[in-house]
């Protein structure tokens, strides 16, 4: 126990602040926390669905919750079930095979709900496009808020998705 | 040296008998893939340093079983039969290609005897697969896993691509292994077009293999001490990780190095500043690593939860034909850097790091000595970086030209089997991911251990999804 105390105390607080030299970092952070406490009581909930993807993306979300991003600390969080979701984060395309699982993850969550598809495979199809394996881009499937590009997109980039998700207005989708 | 490949086209009387006497050699199966046009099946083999390719044209749609003599081809041939209509051995359960028809579970039946499913969509952020427990209280009697769900049809996609932008795709197989699928790759290509790599180029592959390594060990280590109950592992690991691929960002341009390997050689190059920058962040990494490993080691319920969990004996680990990471944990002595030591391999003298349990803390330390040691190789390989080309023109592989990969990744060994087609297109080409002979090994392991335990024997052995869904 001592080690690991010692540990902490010589390692400190790696958490990133709003960089102050830096308007364009300072704006993401500080709209962050406004909007989630204005919006959903600084607790946005994110559900995550791999729908093809290479894994790529899933090193970034992962990263998310390093001490350097510190996600949570903003007062977003990754839930386990899609009832107890506002947000969900789709990454790869989609393939044929995830198609259902992905739809009734959708279904299950509660509205308002939001959809933000990650890498160039959730934007596009990627490299994997449209096949008899499949369906491409996650707006295929659901309707998607946000598209946040990238091979895979840098961890401050979803952040800014995820921010984005939340501050726009929703465009009209299909019920 | 490069890979010694031979290949061969067999007849279906001479299949079993062949592979029998490979097996009595000494020999493992690495891959087993179909094609069409014409309609075979191939087969990769690894006997001592030299790999066998043999070629099985199908004429009718079945071929003879070879699980029977490597367990491992199992899933390798429901695969297939998905893909192709080919059918070995009897079990006709969908793999790949899903449908819409329920799965047939295996039932086990008993007092007090249930089932837990999960997934395909899991808790946590990782990639999508169903496990069909059937439990007695907490215990797990018996584990089935079904995958296939990130199939997307990557070889078909090959054969839309030049040989050059298969380059691109093979780095995206399994993202967390986007070095070794790319230098895989690249070097079934390089053989198909006969080319001899400069050296340079050659020790940076291994600069940046090495690196992806010690990245994934460290967030490995990470939620492995989450896993167990000690969130500060993971606080503290995914912090070095971090740090170490931002460094990759700023000298590299990528944080995975995704792209960094192609065809004739790497883009990437490294001066005397960027080699002093890796130089001061290996040492800090060594001190901090040691320092974590020292409480990992101390840390009385962590050791509790890992010690004995998970345990995947020696001998199921050599039937089972395990390859990688989890065989060396289980005693056996499997790294392609170590054996056959493809170049630069064979001048940087890599130690091979094992342990003989085959538990949980068996994993941790091989990843814990693994770190040390990629660590002391990215010392060797900047201290001793030949001079030269970084990158050469690839001569246009003829019409048939053939060529292996054989890389040992953090997971474990990858393979690339690639066959250029007419206007340097790609005819054919198998990625293999180490995971399909590794998945079936977690069946097994999680046998008698309680339910609780499984995501941390899961995470011991981190298999990929996507590597082996194709």
């Amino acid at each position: 126990m001592e080690k690991i105390l010692r540990r902490i105390a010589r390692v400190g607080v790696v958490s990133e602040p709003p960089p102050r030299p830096n308007p364009a970092l300072r704006e993401l952070s500080q709209r962050l926390d406004a909007v989630i406490l204005e919006r959903l009581g600084r607790a946005l909930a994110i559900r995550h669905v791999d729908a093809g993807s290479c894994n790529g993306c899933e090193l970034e979300i992962h990263a998310l919750a390093n001490p350097y991003y510190n996600l949570e600390g903003l007062g977003i969080k990754f839930v386990a079930s899609p009832r107890h979701a506002d947000l969900l984060l789709v990454t790869g395309p989609v393939t044929r095979n995830m198609e259902q699982a992905l739809r009734r993850t959708y279904d299950a969550m509660p509205a308002p709900k939001l959809v933000v598809a990650v890498g160039d495979c959730g934007c596009t199809g990627g490299i994997f496009g449209e096949s008899c394996a499949s369906l491409g881009r996650v707006a295929n499937v659901l309707p998607v808020d946000v598209a946040v590009p990238g091979c895979p997109p840098r961890p401050i980039a979803l952040l800014q998705a995820i921010l984005t998700a939340v501050t726009a207005d929703r465009r009209s989708s299909p019920a | 040296m490069s890979v010694v490949l031979e290949r061969h086209s067999v007849e279906a009387a001479d299949w079993i008998p062949l592979l029998l006497s490979i097996k009595a050699d000494g020999g493992r199966l690495c891959a087993l893939w179909g094609s069409d046009a014409p309609r075979s099946v191939h087969t990769l083999l690894a006997v001592h340093d030299r790999l066998l390719w043999f070629d099985l044209p199908v004429n009718a749609t079945q071929y003879p079983d070879v699980s029977t003599v490597f367990p491992a081809a199992a899933r390798m041939q429901r695969a297939i039969r998905d893909l192709f209509g080919l059918h070995a051995g009897d079990d006709e359960r969908p793999w790949l290609i899903h449908g819409d028809a329920p799965y047939p579970f295996v039932q086990v039946e008993g007092e007090g005897v249930h089932e837990i499913p999960v997934g395909p969509v899991h808790a946590g952020i990782i990639e999508p697969g169903h496990f069909r427990f059937s439990v007695v209280g907490e215990r797990v009697l018996r584990l089935e896993q079904r995958l296939g769900y990130v199939h997307k049809g990557i070889e078909k996609r090959f054969e839309s691509m030049t040989l050059a932008e298969g380059a691109k795709l093979a780095g995206r197989v399994s993202g967390d292994s986007t070095v070794a699928f790319a230098w895989a790759y690249a070097m079934a290509l390089e053989q198909a077009a006969g080319a001899q790599l400069p050296r340079r180029a050659l020790w940076l592959r291994a600069l940046a293999l090495e690196r992806e390594r010690i990245a994934n060990h460290l967030g490995d280590l990470g939620y492995l001490g989450n896993d167990g109950g000690l969130a500060f592992g993971l606080a503290q690991f995914s912090r070095l990780k971090e740090d170490l691929l931002r460094v990759n960002e700023r000298l590299f341009g990528h944080r995975y190095l995704m792209d960094r390997i192609v065809p004739g050689g790497v883009t990437i190059d490294i001066d005397a500043s960027g080699s002093e920058n890796l130089l001061l962040e290996a040492n800090r990494l060594e001190q901090e690593v040691l320092a974590l490993r020292a409480i990992y080691y101390d840390h009385p319920g962590l050791q509790d939860r890992c010690i004995n969990c998970g345990r995947l004996a020696p001998r199921l680990a050599v039937e089972l034909g395990v390859v990688g990471l989890a065989a060396r944990a289980s005693g056996i002595a499997i790294d392609a850097r170590v054996f056959p030591a493809l170049a630069p391999y064979d001048e940087l003298e890599p130690q091979m790091c094992a342990h003989r349990n085959g538990d949980v803390a068996s994993r941790i330390v091989v990843r814990f000595e693994e770190i040390f040691e990629s660590l002391r190789l990215q010392r060797r390989i900047l201290s001793s970086l030949p001079s030269g080309e970084a990158k050469i023109e690839l001569p246009e592989p003829v019409e048939g030209a053939f060529g292996v990969g054989w890389v040992e990744g953090w997971r474990g060994e990858v393979f690339v089997a690639l066959e250029a087609g007419a206007g340097s297109r790609v005819r054919r080409c198998h990625p293999h991911d180490p995971s399909w002979q590794n998945w079936p090994a977690l069946e097994h392991a999680v046998l008698g251990n309680i339910v609780p335990d499984f995501p941390l024997i899961n995470k011991s052995f981190n298999l990929s999804y996507s590597g082996a869904d194709l």
